[in-house]
């Protein structure tokens, strides 16, 4: 068990910064996920943490030692693989056993800690086999029985769940989130699939184009993503920005949307005394539909309404623009039916209309939360949506 | 309803039926190539086993009347034929460890690096197949003698490992290519320094395609006469030895000589044959 600090890192591929002036720091024992579309630099992070790649600036720091020119095999670490890189010419019993042979461990503790292991995973009764007689959660599970036999001080994940099936996959989540629980050990996990990074991660570091964009818990960050790309990246579906207008009001401001109506807002509107031209971010679950207009509602009208079975997603057309919403299953909506739009103005997340990042800090969000209070340039360089 | 229950047995043994003629048609190939390959070795053979004074009977038996040793004797007792199969097997085997040692790593390096240059550097390897060896004899022979190794095994053998190099070092990276760099790299956050990792995971794996690498360089030096004969004059290979000492015998020695030439080039495939069918068989993923 160890914590992790990554300060400043960067790693050039030729000219490309694939990951650019990185800092997070992992609590001992925490389970961080790394989020991002592909191509974001989560992976490289992963495996510049690894030891994999070489960094081209800044530091990693695992426990108290500076591992920045260390070798894998000296950082105490062991990773899964996406493809799970399991040894074909080694049965699964001398997969989990390599890395403590290769420590010269005794031959008793070998054998206790590959059985530990493997019956952790449930894998007990495919010590004999060679890896091309199991099936792909097999491996998948070999895989992380030959990392944990380990007993290293930072477990490395990347995308370990991608290449199983989706019902597989589901299991397999829930089945990893206990088990990690249970070890309790410092973990990084890389994914690209937003579900998986808010049900599983004590904390959630998003990426883009080799930048942290946003640090927080699952939840923090889906109800306040620091800017549109954020709260259009988590969630399914991504949350709605509508253009509008925010005036001063008799009570408190008002929010206007052009050909949609305006919301009335009151003195705790978050809005921090800003005035003009906004994104109005909200998600779809925080928004009520009634068959009535007017009242302080927006006017809509409905696209499409699509049945889940949970619940039923509606799109509307709002103004010039279209906004997905939940309904529960049972309401009945007809196509074009003009419908009241009620947003609750306590949900609101409002964004710069221009830069397209929030209006207001949360303590945790944004870049560099890991390190303090984030400076002027690290807010102003988070990319634009 | 009916009509569909119906239907499905019937396509399906329609199916059955496909799927067994395809079978037979493979085997049937199978048989063929092997046969092509078969016959003329064991005519080859029955002719080498075959007393002299019956080499020409026709029509021709196909089990040998009685197994003679008289013509095999003959032959491995002229003048100088076993030193020249034993030249011709250190060749042999200087040219398969010389040519693994310095094609392996280069094939690895093509596989497993991005250096500048590396496509052309492919290239560059292909392009010296396409250069006509006959030019270069006379220059070679001069060369040779210059350095004192004409007409000695290590010429030869140094002549043969420059001859199999290029496809050594194609094959082996090709070999290392199909080797996930993964698992390499899992074997070190596992433990392993680079070498290691490389000892313990990569080569196992590639081992069925570096026998395949072994077994052509190996038969390529068997079978070279061209080299062996610009460069050997008094020490020839058994190819070399052949060519020149045995055009103008009776033909029952040259079956004799066939023979020979084709045994040791058999056994050296049946023991490498696991790994050949193992390269086939198993998959690296």
């Amino acid at each position: 068990m160890a914590e992790i600090r990554v300060e400043r890192v960067t790693k050039l591929f030729k000219n490309v910064r694939a990951v650019d002036d990185v800092s997070l720091t992992i609590a001992d024992g925490e389970f961080m996920v790394l989020l991002g579309p592909s191509g974001c630099g989560k992976t490289t992070l992963l495996r510049s943490i690894a030891g994999l790649e070489q960094i081209d600036g800044g530091r990693i720091v695992i426990g108290d030692r500076n591992v920045s020119d260390l070798p894998p095999r000296k950082r105490n670490i062991a990773m899964v693989f996406q493809s799970y890189a399991v040894f074909p010419h080694m049965t699964v019993f001398e997969n989990i056993a390599f890395g403590l042979r290769m420590r010269k461990a005794p031959k008793a503790e070998i054998h206790t800690q590959v059985q530990e292991a493997a019956e952790l995973l449930h894998i007990e009764n495919l010590l004999d086999r060679y890896p091309s007689q199991t099936s792909g959660g097999q491996r998948q599970r070999i895989a992380v029985a030959r990392a944990l036999a380990m007993q290293p001080q930072v477990l490395l994940m990347d995308e370990p769940l991608s290449n199983l099936d989706a019902l597989l996959r589901l299991e397999a989540r829930a089945e990893l989130k206990r088990l990690l629980n249970e070890i309790g050990s410092t973990t990084i996990y890389v994914t690209h699939d937003q579900v998986e990074a808010m049900s599983m991660g004590d904390r959630v570091a998003v990426m883009r184009g080799g930048r942290l964009v946003q640090v927080g818990d699952p939840l923090t960050i889906y109800d306040g993503p620091v800017d549109r790309f954020v709260g259009g990246f988590i969630g399914n579906p991504p949350m709605n920005f509508l253009a509008a207008t925010i005036r001063a009001g008799d009570a408190g401001a008002v929010a206007e949307l052009s050909d949609a109506g305006e919301i009335r807002l009151d003195a705790a509107d978050g809005l921090g005394g800003h005035r003009g031209p906004v994104l109005l971010g909200i998600r779809a679950e925080n928004i009520e539909l009634h068959s009535r207009t007017g009242g302080g509602m927006l006017r809509g009208r409905v696209l499409v309404v699509e049945p889940l079975g949970s619940h039923n997603l509606v799109t509307l057309q709002v103004g010039g623009e279209q906004l997905k919403a939940i309904t529960r299953p049972d309401e009945r909506l007809e196509l074009d039916q003009e419908v009241g739009v009620g947003i609750d103005p306590a949900r609101i997340r409002w964004l710069d209309a221009e830069r397209e990042v929030a209006l207001t800090d949360d303590a945790e969000a944004g870049p560099g939360a890991g390190l303090g209070p984030p400076t002027p340039e690290e807010r102003d360089a988070a990319p634009p949506g | 309803m009916s009509v569909v229950r119906h239907d499905i047995p019937l396509a399906r043994r329609r199916s059955g039926r496909e799927h067994l003629v395809g079978r037979a048609l493979i085997y049937l190939a199978a048989t063929l190539l092997a046969l092509f390959i078969l016959v003329p070795i064991y005519l080859i053979a029955v002719s080498a086993f075959t007393p002299p004074d019956r080499a020409f009977d026709f029509p021709r038996s196909v089990v040998p009347a009685e197994l003679n040793f008289e013509t095999i004797v003959f032959f491995l007792n002229a003048f100088g034929v076993v030193d020249s199969f034993w030249r011709s097997v250190i060749v042999a085997m200087i040219t398969l460890v010389l040519a693994l040692l310095i094609g392996a790593p280069a094939g690895y390096a093509i596989a497993r690096y991005a250096f500048r240059g590396r496509s052309g550097f492919r290239l560059v390897i292909l392009s010296t197949r396409a250069f006509p060896i006959v030019i270069l004899a006379i220059p070679l022979a001069v060369t040779y003698r210059l350095w004192g190794i004409n007409d000695s095994v290590i010429g030869v053998a140094l002549m043969h490992t420059a001859l199999a190099l290029p496809f050594t070092v194609l094959i082996t990276s090709s070999v290392f290519v199909s080797v996930p760099r993964e698992l390499e790299e899992a074997a070190q956050t596992l433990g392993c320094n680079p070498l290691q990792a490389f000892l313990r995971v990569s080569l196992p794996l590639a081992l069925p395609g570096l026998a395949a690498a072994a077994i052509f360089t190996w038969v390529l030096s068997w079978n070279d006469v061209f080299a062996a004969v610009i460069l050997t004059l008094q020490n020839p290979t058994l190819p070399a030895r052949i060519l020149t000492a045995l055009t103008q015998s009776p033909i029952y020695f040259q079956f004799a000589a066939g023979f020979v030439m084709l045994v040791p080039s058999l056994v050296v495939i049946f023991f490498i044959r696991k790994y050949l069918l193992g390269l086939w068989g198993r998959v690296v993923k």
